[in-house]
């Protein structure tokens, strides 16, 4: 099984914190690997500037590394910055690693008259690019984000030796987000890119539970024709992409989310102010209902975390924490482990109708439930 | 001894054991009280006094040699017309359990039922007896990583279906936010009571069903619908509140669509949703056939025509000249009598050419869906040749068409239905399901429900069968009062609630270890599995043994 933590602040801290706060959830997983999503980064040695893409990876090979940096080249990338994890190849199970990137990049001088909607899908198409790449030179390339401000660890393994091996306890590198999710995915065999968090133009998600519903919806996405709707290496992968789609593609608020992969039953739409609309909305998205058990958190390119739960709440969160930094856990100990000098009284573990968001100025979390109103462009 | 000089014997002569049926007489414990023959929906039984020599040893020369005795028993009839269909009522109604038909695999009758030049007409479904391949479909993607969770005895469980076109979500926000029409959708439950007319039934049977329904849907929130079949629909369930619940069926006969449209003005609710007819999986090629036995007044004056007269559908809708035309004229005519606000979709035969006519629906805004039946349909009435041997098969027919939907990401806009053999062995909803995670989104089922609800006796052994001239034992099909009398709507309706409820039951035992819950499993074909190579290749879905 696996456990997930997640903080958000307003002053950037260490991914260390997070991976000691998954050790506090030990019982919970099988430490058979790590994925750590850093958003807003903070480096000690190198001045980023916001809007810089940020490369995150694995070149198993030498000539896969100087493929990745041909092509990045090609495309007209400029390598501002290339971060040296001090690594301790000891402590690391996997033995095919030969470099672990992390690359800060000033962006094509083409892109600059794109829209921001296509210099994003150009980003995503260059992650898909670099992918595609080391699939057809035997998986010696691993592209996990290509992204401004976010940065991706995935490695198999206990996850605090993983932390330890990468130096991540020197505080050369922090964030003001950091997920962590403690397994890799095991459901359909080992596989980097199937370990959490998941990651497509800004918008990741990180799961635990089992996706019973995955086939169906990943015949669906994959039919969308939509070039990141792809992978699926994970059952989990599929949350990420609905989030995605719902936020990027139809433009929908937040708040549909929930909406979408757990709607509400017909008596309870019928109360709902918004009930015609949703009911619409349940029969066009049938295909995304999620099933569960899944407890699902997620953030957005602007920073909202949100945590929302399956329709039956049959996995556990709790979230807790204070103006300028919360945190989500799978248990109670990760939070305290995370936040411990919060009011322990106001922690909150979301009901079934609950969409738990922190939006970037973390002044407040906002409980947000199915059954209230949201705001829509026009009436529906 | 007698001598046998010549033996009257023509081609078509046939004795008892040529028949596919045997009557077994027990003479010893027959009480002679003549209910078996009286019964027989055939008229098999004769009874009749026969006489019997008593050979006797005499030596003296005055004295006649034998006596001779005469008694009374039962002998059966083995003129093809006659023969014995095995339905089994002597059985039912015999006092002293002295009777009963059994199976003779040695028939030689099959060779001679062509009497007249007319080859085997008949009801019923393919003559093909044992496991069918949606039998052998097993579910095996057991939730057992993160614990099955889910108690299909505890937990809130949703099971029902769409059926009517369903937009992409792009195009549904986009008119919703500019007030443009949304196509009507109704939510069903999967299992839906297949065609069957107002005139293949008996009044009572169809009352039985109605009311069965009406109750599923009021009293137990089970949302099942049923189709009527080409045949109209009595004028007093049009203009009632329970029309929601019934699916109107137009064929190329338009039988019974005189009613129907002049009862649209009068109507207090849209009905579930229209069902153009262009194929049956019974009988592909072939329009409906209602034989003249079955048109009594009652149905005569629905279908607007004379009593007693065969009504057959020509094999094609004469306005027509392709489905691709039907698409755009029928579809479009029938959306627009009901304003807009009824999904209205078409019917055919399992084929290889299903493929064509759904694409041709995808690219139709109007379309609702797509139902194919396929070959192990029933029928009231087609020939031998027409149910044992044509047609296509549905498994395999529903996984061409959802896989063609997927690779244009349409799965969720045209509900693919299927029909055809489900429940054929009693595994109702293992057939069911199967298909629907083969990607149908729903199954019709017609003959397990009068197996189920009214007892029908039917079989893959070609047990009855003999809907086709109204004298159903059981009153399932007959248009005589004297015989659909035996059968008691509020009993059918009892049963047809049972069938349901347990229908539904089954439903969830299936989903909950599957870990699926809150929407019905179609397409998941990740949890099915068959012990044949062969068919879990063509199928794509998982061989295990």
């Amino acid at each position: 099984m696996c456990r997930l933590a997640m903080k958000t602040a307003s002053k950037p801290f260490s991914p260390f914190s997070v991976l000691q706060a998954m050790e506090s959830m030990q019982e919970g997983y099988d430490g058979s690997g790590l994925g750590l999503l850093l958003r807003g980064l903070e480096f000690s040695d190198y001045k980023y500037q916001a809007g810089d893409p940020i490369l995150s990876g694995i070149a198993h090979t030498p000539a896969a590394l100087s493929r990745l940096s041909e092509i990045m080249d090609s495309k007209g990338f400029e390598l501002k910055y290339d971060h040296e994890f001090d690594v301790d190849r000891s402590r690391l199970e996997a033995r095919d690693r030969h470099k672990y990137v992390l690359r800060v990049y000033k962006q094509p001088k083409e892109w600059d008259s794109l829209s921001q909607e296509e210099t994003e899908h150009a980003m995503m198409m260059t992650r898909i690019g670099l992918r595609l790449d080391g699939a057809d030179h035997g998986d010696d390339l691993t592209a996990f984000s290509l992204w401004p401000d976010v940065a991706m660890i995935k490695e198999v393994g206990w996850p605090l030796e993983i932390g330890q091996a990468f130096g991540l306890d020197n505080d050369r590198i922090k964030s003001r987000i950091c997920f962590a999710q403690g397994r890799q995915n095991t459901n359909y065999g080992i596989n980097l890119y199937a370990c959490h968090p998941f990651f497509i133009e800004g918008v990741a998600t990180m799961t635990n539970g089992e996706n019973t519903a995955f086939g169906p919806i990943r015949d669906w996405l994959s039919g969308k024709g939509y070039p990141g709707y792809m992978g699926y290496q994970s059952d989990s992968e599929v949350f990420a992409h609905i989030l995605h789609y719902v936020t990027k593609q139809l433009k929908l608020p937040l708040e549909t989310y929930k909406h979408v992969i757990t709607p509400l039953s017909n008596s309870e739409l019928a109360d709902h102010p918004q009930g015609d609309f949703l009911l619409g909305l349940r029969n066009v998205c049938r295909r995304l209902i999620i099933d569960g058990p899944n407890a699902v958190i997620g953030s957005l390119a602007d920073e909202t975390c949100l945590l929302a739960m399956d329709a039956k709440k049959l996995r556990p969160a709790t979230v807790g924490g204070k103006p300028g930094e919360w945190a989500m856990a799978s248990e109670m100990c990760g939070v305290d482990a995370l936040i411990p000098d919060r009011d322990r009284s106001k922690d909150l573990q979301p009901m079934r109708e609950h969409t738990i968001i922190i939006p970037p100025d973390r002044k407040e979390l906002q409980i947000w439930s199915q059954y209230d109103q949201f705001t829509l462009n026009q009436a529906a | 001894m007698v001598s046998i000089r010549s033996i009257h014997s023509q081609p078509g002569s046939l004795s008892p054991n040529d028949l596919p049926w045997i009557i077994k007489h027990q003479p010893d414990r027959c009480t002679l009280c003549g209910k078996c023959a009286a019964v027989c929906p055939v008229n098999t039984l004769k009874l009749a006094y026969m006489r019997k020599r008593m050979p006797k040893v005499v030596l003296s020369s005055t004295e006649r040699g034998s006596s001779f005795k005469t008694f009374v028993g039962i002998r059966q009839r083995t003129d093809v017309g006659r023969r014995c269909v095995g339905c089994g009522s002597c059985a039912m109604v015999c006092p002293n359990e002295a009777i009963t038909p059994v199976y003779n695999a040695n028939d030689r009758y099959r060779y001679q039922a062509t009497a007249g030049g007319e080859p085997v007409k008949r009801g019923g479904r393919r003559n093909e007896p044992g496991a069918s391949l949606l039998d052998r479909i097993i579910f095996n993607r057991i939730s057992m990583l993160t614990d099955p969770a889910l108690d299909a005895g505890r937990h809130e469980f949703s099971c029902n279906t769409l059926l009517g076109r369903v937009l992409s979500p792009e195009e549904y926000v986009r008119r919703k936010m500019s007030g443009e029409w949304i196509p009507p959708v109704r939510e069903i439950f999967p299992f839906v009571i297949g065609s069957m007319s107002f005139g293949a039934l008996s009044p009572n049977m169809w009352l039985g069903l109605l009311q069965g329904v009406a109750y599923c849907n009021e009293v137990l929130g089970i949302p099942v619908v049923m189709a009527t079949g080409e045949g109209g629909c009595p004028p007093w369930v049009l203009k009632s509140p329970f029309l929601k619940y019934v699916i109107l069926q137009i064929a190329s006969g338009y039988f019974g669509w005189d009613e129907i449209i002049r009862a649209i003005p009068d109507m207090q609710c849209d009905p579930a949703a229209i069902e153009i007819k262009y194929g049956q999986g019974a009988k592909p090629g072939d329009g409906g056939l209602l034989q003249w036995f079955k048109v009594s007044k009652l149905i005569a004056r629905l279908r607007g025509v004379p009593e007693g007269v065969d009504l057959p559908s020509p094999p094609v809708h004469q306005t027509l000249y392709s489905i691709e035309e039907s698409v755009m004229k029928m579809i479009q005519s029938m959306s627009m009598a009901w304003n807009f606000k009824v999904p209205v979709y078409p019917k055919i035969s399992g084929s290889t050419s299903a493929k064509s006519v759904l694409n041709n629906l995808v690219r139709n805004p109007y379309a609702s869906a797509l139902m194919i039946d396929g070959i192990d349909g029933g029928t009231g009435a087609a020939y031998d040749i027409s149910l044992n041997a044509t047609g296509h098969p549905i498994a395999s027919n529903v996984r061409d068409c959802y896989l063609d939907l997927c690779a244009q990401g349409k799965q969720n806009e045209i509900p693919i239905f299927a029909a055809g053999g489900v429940g054929k062995n009693g595994n109702v909803v293992q057939n069911g399901l199967a298909l629907i995670m083969l990607g149908a989104s729903g199954v019709h089922i017609g003959k397990f429900i009068m197996q189920s609800a009214a007892g029908c006796l039917g079989s893959e052994r070609n047990r009855c069968n003999v809907c086709n001239i109204g004298v159903c034992p059981k009153g399932i099909t007959s248009q005589n009062a004297k015989i659909y009398r035996r059968l008691d709507p509020d009993d059918v309706a009892q049963r047809l609630v049972e069938t349901f409820q347990s229908i539904q039951t089954e439903i969830k035992k299936t989903m909950a270890p599957l870990g699926r819950s809150q929407s019905l499993p179609i397409g998941m074909s990740d949890a099915l599995a068959i012990a044949d190579k062969a068919a879990a290749d063509r199928l794509k879905i998982r061989y295990v043994c």
